[in-house]
């Protein structure tokens, strides 16, 4: 297995605060990674930082060999890196179709080429049957898979999703987890930040902890639930068996 | 295609309008239609681009007195006044594109610097000899021969040209809206953090928005120029300059191909009407009342403007269920 990206003594501070702490870990592709960790505790911090929203105050970040941080987040996009946001932003006055069609003039100029990759990554997604509506005539289930399938258009080989699973119901949340896995089964990379751990532990093949910034723990989703610190960590100390 | 359909018909009456109207009613509508090109200059900034100005009037004074200069001192043709008034703005709206999101001043500070922008150099021009300073330059009276070369002409060859002028714009704006211009402009105006995570270099395109919407608006210029047959740098610097140029897309629909036509086919007229009947019960400022009441009212009750109104009427009479059931679902939720 050969790694995707890879984050190196990574630390950011705002002010006196440091939200995230000489944190390692590595991606491998075509695997599903999650970023999990109590609120607070530096997840969305790391995620921008990776997506180049925010620049370290310290470390680095490495996708494909090439160093990636303090890069700005249209680059980081073209080399191959999506990313979702975790309050969905869908462009008003734009159906369907056509948001999931901006990501793709990243490539190409050519609209007939956006239009068929945009269907491709409405396909991916399940929302092919959705292309011509509104996006405020979408469910909020849908709109994430929209959301999704923007960041598709883009042809990355590593997708960030922030909380896609945020606020849906266990059914909705099965179908998303459905799509994730065949996203990785057809050879992406997944990076999830994830609240909700039933999901992680479904899709996720390593999980790598965050606790006040640092990392505490790394590994295959049960080992992880099982070590001490993460129970320390999600409901204070003592309460593990 | 129906859109193309309904733009030429639009085309065809207005050139019937041209070859048989009178005087006055050509003078009133090849203001409306300059605007209307001036409108959709300022409509792809910030209906598309999401970047407000405030001061397009600099732009349109830059066109304006490229064409004044090189043909009222040196007997140049207009259309190189047109070409390197295009150029000149082009080039400044850029510079000061460049120089206000290079340091981050965005948004509604990024529409305060056009407005000082603007005003810098309606003072500069105010004050340069060269340029006729406050005595403006003048164009010589027409014959009311049409020379084509030297773009000069009676009233009704100016009609024609600010008619061609705002079919240019109203087909460049569509053009540009469906190309992947338009698709990454929109996207760049309805949230840039998004845009740029999908890769928009929205740095670049903020730049490239600004400087087509400057060029065009010293096209415009250009042509409003000959037309009034003078120009001062109050009038066609000024403040008021900037405020008329965005009348027509806020009236007509924002960010719409067909708004700033509508909106100035509406604005332009009310106000020369309730100025005419200010004048004749002696009320001065009537039209100006008049005029702030009724943009006051379209603002509030179609605060999208009249256009994107018109379309949702058509589109409810010709499948009702399809409009309005949306909107009933959404009433039960």
């Amino acid at each position: 297995m050969t790694a995707l990206l890879e984050v190196k003594n990574l630390s950011r501070s705002f002010g006196g605060l440091v939200a995230v702490k000489d944190v390692n870990f590595t991606l491998e592709a075509g695997r599903i990674t999650a970023l999990i960790g109590p609120n607070g505790a530096g997840k969305t911090t790391c995620f921008n930082l990776v997506a180049g929203s925010l620049s370290p105050t310290s470390g680095q970040v490495f996708f494909e060999g090439r160093q990636i941080n303090n890069t700005s987040p249209e680059i980081v996009c073209r080399m191959g890196i999506a990313r979702t946001f975790q309050i969905v932003r869908p462009m008003r006055d734009m159906s369907v179709l056509e948001n999931a069609m901006v990501g793709a003039f990243s490539w190409t100029k050519s609209v007939k080429e956006a239009k068929s990759k945009a269907y491709e990554s409405l396909e991916r997604v399940g929302l092919a049957g959705k292309a011509n509506a509104r996006t405020d005539q979408l469910t909020l289930p849908d709109r994430k898979m929209l959301e999704t399938a923007k960041a598709l258009s883009t042809r990355p080989k590593l997708l960030l999703l922030d909380e896609v699973m945020a606020g849906l119901r266990p059914t909705e949340a099965a179908g998303v987890v459905r799509v994730l896995q065949t996203l990785a089964e057809g050879g992406l990379t997944i990076l999830l930040v994830e609240h909700v751990m039933r999901i992680v532990m479904e899709v996720a093949s390593n999980v790598v902890v965050l606790h006040h910034g640092a990392k505490i723990a790394e590994g295959n989703p049960a080992a992880v639930v099982a070590d001490p610190k993460v129970l320390d960590s999600y409901l204070g100390a003592g309460f593990h068996a | 295609m129906k859109r193309w359909l309904a733009g030429a018909m639009v085309f065809v009456v207005l050139t019937l309008v041209g070859s048989f109207a009178d005087p006055y009613l050509i003078s009133l509508m090849t203001i409306v239609l300059l605007f209307t090109f001036l409108g959709q200059s300022w409509n792809l900034m910030l209906g598309i681009g999401g970047q407000l100005s405030i001061g397009h009037a600099l732009f349109v004074g830059l066109g304006a007195y490229s064409v004044g200069v090189l043909y009222v001192k040196y007997g140049i043709s207009p259309w190189i006044g047109l070409f390197l008034g295009m150029i000149i703005a082009g080039s400044v709206g850029a510079a000061l594109a460049w120089l206000s999101f290079r340091f981050e001043v965005r948004g509604i500070y990024f529409a305060l610097l056009t407005i000082a922008a603007a005003e810098f150099a309606r003072i500069m021009f105010s004050g340069w000899e060269f340029v006729g300073a406050m005595q403006g330059l003048f164009f010589p009276a027409p014959t009311g021969e049409i020379e084509f070369l030297m773009l000069r002409g009676g009233a009704r060859f100016y009609y024609f040209v600010a008619l061609a002028l705002a079919a240019l714009g109203i087909a460049g704006t569509e053009l540009i809206s469906r190309s992947y211009l338009g698709y990454v402009w929109r996207a760049m105006r309805d949230d840039e953090p998004a845009a740029r995570a999908l890769g928009v270099r929205t740095f670049r395109h903020k730049i490239l928005v600004i400087s087509v919407s400057a060029a065009a608006a010293a096209a415009g210029g250009g042509v409003l120029g000959l037309v009034q047959g003078s120009i001062f740098p109050d009038s066609i610097m000024g403040m008021g300059l900037s405020v008329d140029v965005l009348i027509g897309p806020v009236v007509g629909g924002l960010g719409t191909t067909f708004g700033p036509l509508i909106g100035s086919l509406t604005a332009i007229p009310l106000n020369h009407l309730m100025s005419a009947i200010g004048d004749s019960l002696r009320i001065p400022g009537l039209n100006n009342i008049t005029y702030g009441i009724v943009l006051i009212l379209v603002v509030w009750f179609l605060p999208v403007g009249i256009w994107p109104a018109i379309v949702r009427l058509g589109e409810a009479i010709q499948a009702p269920s399809k409009v309005w059931l949306p909107h009933l679902r959404k009433a039960e939720e």
